[in-house]
Order: structure tokens, then sequence, then C-alpha cells
């Protein structure tokens, strides 16, 4: 069996997680400690290049690369004889997003709804999410706050927004979700890499046909009775997409209520909520072997962050939603308050596929055999706001 | 040192010197006219991963939550390119780049 690694973002660090047999983990980290890590992922092409967002609102953005699978690190463009100005020094350009307002775009810098509906000017905080791309290893996509799309194609030393997306027409509806206006989630067409699909809170999906040079808003089917017009085309606090790598135009989303499926690469959405005792909730995956199994967290509400009675249960539903079975072996059954963040589910590629979760409460639980059995990795770190797994083959 | 320039310390708080891996506290080789403002563009210089983490990238302003003391005296809301005390330019007194305090 292959080995496999969790890199883990925490409220205060990063946390590499490995094992051989999926049942006994070592630890390391605190990485970045102190700082919050909002994501960090490998690139598929080269697991040993692994990035990461560390954030501060005191201290703002900062990328971090490892080229060794995370035992050593370092912020790209910052060594000597990278990227240098006039005067010879490193120019620190990996921590820099800056929005796009060039006159070239034809989409100078615009305003986006605030919670109380007056119009705000992007302002940048952090990088919420960082998708290496398929093929590789020095490409990067990055999910920001305020909702934007950057990219780099130099291993991290520099990034530019694909300014596309935050220039479409809708642009200045968006608002802010409880979590601020953020592009959380970034999904790459594994059949073609110039298709991506993007969510952002509260706005709604959007796909790409063109590498992210233009964008079409994907919401019809979403149903928000919390906007003045619930199937309106932008608008739509969506939490996360998921895709099966074989069936790329079945897309899964949890939305902020309603789990959705389309079946036409987001054109389309219909319900599959089902069963579930509730449908409100964060993050969504499927199998990594079978297109029509998918997972989510039940959460009680959004305003109660918390799983439903305080029994922590994963939902399976292995006829692509609809019907769903409760997932309850190893998770705590009472008492159990903590909530389970968008990007903090992932699968593993080993035959007998692993799934994972990591919980505000610290936890990251692990299930070797598709969700039947679940352990905790480990129990006691900070609130974990990411989780993705390498199979390391 | 060289003739024309003048050795400045600076504090910096636990997070920069986590991220720089630089000590509690660095010498600087700085350019009169001694102010926060040339005083960091030494420090951004040197340590090129702070870029960014004390005054923002584009705009060049102070980050919100990032103070400055000099000489015991609180110099956050001043000009950045305000002249520092003779005894921080002198080195005998440290600039403090300080975190403001707040939960987290």
């Amino acid at each position: 069996m292959p080995a496999v690694r969790i890199l883990a973002g925490t409220r205060k660090g990063l946390f590499i997680l490995e094992s051989n047999d999926r049942e006994n983990w070592s630890v390391s980290g605190p990485h970045f400690a102190g700082w919050e890590v909002y994501h960090a992922k490998g690139s598929p092409v080269d697991p040993d290049r692994v990035y990461v967002s560390q954030t501060s609102s005191w201290f703002g953005q900062v990328i971090q690369r490892s080229d060794d699978g995370g035992k050593t690190w370092f912020t790209p463009g910052s060594k000597e004889g990278e990227l240098v100005d006039e005067q010879g020094f490193p120019t620190g350009e990996s921590n820099k997003f800056v929005y796009d307002d060039s006159e070239a775009t034809g989409r100078p810098l615009t305003t986006h709804q605030f919670y109380d509906g007056t119009q705000k000017p992007w302002v940048f905080s952090r990088v919420w999410h960082l998708e290496p791309s398929l093929d590789d290893p020095d490409t990067v996509y990055a999910g920001v706050e305020d909702a934007a799309l950057f990219k780099t194609t130099d291993g991290g030393a520099s990034w530019r927004e694909l300014p596309a997306l935050r220039g479409h027409e809708s642009g200045p509806g968006w608002q802010p979700g409880a979590g601020g206006l953020c592009l959380h989630t970034i999904v790459i067409d594994p059949q073609n890499p110039q298709r991506l699909f993007t969510a952002i809170s509260a706005a709604g999906a959007f796909r790409s046909e063109d590498g992210g040079e233009s964008w079409t808003p994907i919401n019809q089917g979403l149903v928000s009775q919390f906007i003045p017009d619930p199937t309106a085309e932008v608008g739509h606090c969506v939490h996360r997409i998921a895709i099966h790598p074989k069936r790329p135009d079945t897309l899964f989303m949890q939305k902020h209520w309603d789990v959705m499926r389309s079946d036409d690469a987001g054109d389309n959405w219909r319900e599959v909520s089902g069963d579930l005792p509730s449908d409100f909730g964060f993050p969504i995956a499927v199998h990594p072997h079978e297109p029509e199994t998918i997972y989510v967290v039940p959460i009680k509400s959004d305003f109660e962050h918390y799983p439903p009675e305080g029994k922590l249960r994963v939902y399976r539903s292995r006829s692509g939603g609809e019907d769903w079975e409760a997932l309850t072996d190893g998770l705590p059954q009472e008492n159990c308050y903590v909530n389970i963040l968008r990007d903090a589910m992932a699968t593993d590629e080993c035959d007998n596929a692993g799934i994972y979760f990591g919980t505000t409460g610290g936890q990251v639980y692990v299930s070797p055999d598709g969700g039947d059995h679940w352990h905790a990795a480990v129990r006691d770190l900070p609130p974990v706001l990411s989780v993705e797994v390498q199979t390391l083959k | 040192m060289s003739a024309d320039t003048a050795a400045v310390r600076v504090t910096l708080p636990h997070h920069l010197r986590m991220l720089s891996g630089a000590d509690a506290e660095v010498t600087l080789d700085v350019t009169p006219p001694i102010s926060v403002a040339s005083v960091l563009d030494a420090l951004e210089a040197r340590y090129p991963m702070l870029r960014g983490t004390v005054r923002e990238h584009v705009s060049g302003e102070r980050r919100a939550k990032v103070r400055f003391f000099a000489a015991r005296a609180d110099v956050t809301h001043l000009p950045l390119d305000t002249e520092l005390p003779e005894t921080v330019a002198n080195g005998e007194e440290p600039l403090m780049i300080i975190a403001a305090i707040s939960g987290g």
C-alpha cells in the first residue's frame, strides 16, 4: 500500500501527518507556528512540491513552498538571484497579490456589495485556496479574499490576477458571506485543464472554458432564500464543489443550504439533499474510484455551526445523492459541537479509498475503508481549516 | 557600514523573526535621513520575505495592526519619512516594530 501524507492547515500553523498503513500516524509541526494556514496542497505531478498559504491579519499574506515534501520551506522568489530589483535585491513578489486594474484588461478596479448593500472597493486580505496545475508543478491557481483568482507560472515567485472573473458584469453585485467575500473553490477539469470551475461566497459558481480568460455564471437551479430573488443568476453562497476525474461533467455542490448536483458541467443543477438530517454544511467529496459515491457532513444550521444532535456523522450516498447513510463508527455520537470547514475534507487514491476530514476541535479523522470505520489520526490540534491528502506512489 | 550610512538597530515582533530567520534585534546599514521608511527599506532589502508584512505592498502604507516606537515615543502615526530621534539614528536605542496587542 502506498504511503499517505495529510496536510492539515490550522488556525495556528501547518501539521503534516504521514502513515504507511493509514492506522499509525507520525505528526510533524507546527510549521509556521502561530500563523493561520488556510490551505496547503501538493502538486499532482510532483508530490514533493507543496504550496502553503500562510496568513495573518497582522502581517498579511505569505506563500511558502517546499520542494522536499515539507521537510524544508522557503518563500519563492526571495532567494538571492531570484527576481532581483535594480539594486540587486530579491523583490519578495511571492507575497504580492495585487488586483489587476490595468487599462489593457478593460476592467478597471470596481466595487462589490458589502453586507449592508453599500459598495466597497476590493481589498486583498488572504489566500483561501491554492490549486496546483495538473501537469506543471510551477503553475498554481490561488483563490483569494476579496474574491478574485490569481495564477503563478513560476513556482509561486510572482502572481498575477486573471481579471475576467472579478471583472464579470455581476461583480458589483457580489457580497460577502459570513467568512468574507472569498473565492474558496477552484476545480480543474481533469480531462480538459482549460476548463475551470470556481465558487465564491456569496456570488455562486462560475465556469471558464479558456483557462480563466472568460467566465460564465453557472447557478441555474440554485435556490437561496436569503437573497431578494432566490433564483438570481448570482448571489448564492456556494460552499464547495467536487468532481470525479472520470466524469467531469458531473459536479456535486454543498451550498449554504442544499446539496446539489449537475450533470452538464454546471449549466443546470438539481437538489439531491434527500433524507439528510440537515442539508446545511461545508465540504463535499467524491469517492476516488466510484463517481456516484459522495460524502457530506451535515451541520445543524447557518447559525448553529455544529452537527445535529451533537452527533458527528458523515453521510455517504452511493447513488449520487438523494439516498444517504450515516457513517458513525469511531466518530463521537454525543456532545460533539465541532464544525468541519469547506476545505477540510479529502480522499486518498488507495485501492481501498481513504476518506479524511478535520474539525474545528482539532481532530483529523481518517477512514481507511471508504467511510465504514473512523479513527482520529491526531486529536488536539488547533482548529483545522483545511485537509489535503497526498498518495505517495 | 559605509561612510554614508548609519548603523540602526531594529527590534522585530516574534512572527516576523520566525518568517525572516532574523534575531530579535537586527542592525541595519541605513542611508540617512533616518526614518521609519528608510529603516524599512533597509530591512526589506536584507529580508525580502518581509515585504508586504509591515507596509502594504502597493500603497507602502503601514499595516493596520503594526506600530512603531522610537526612544520610548509612539511614532506609529507620524508620516513614515519623519526623521527619527538622534538616539535611534546613532544606534543608541532601537526602532521597535510592535504587533498590536489583540486576541487571536
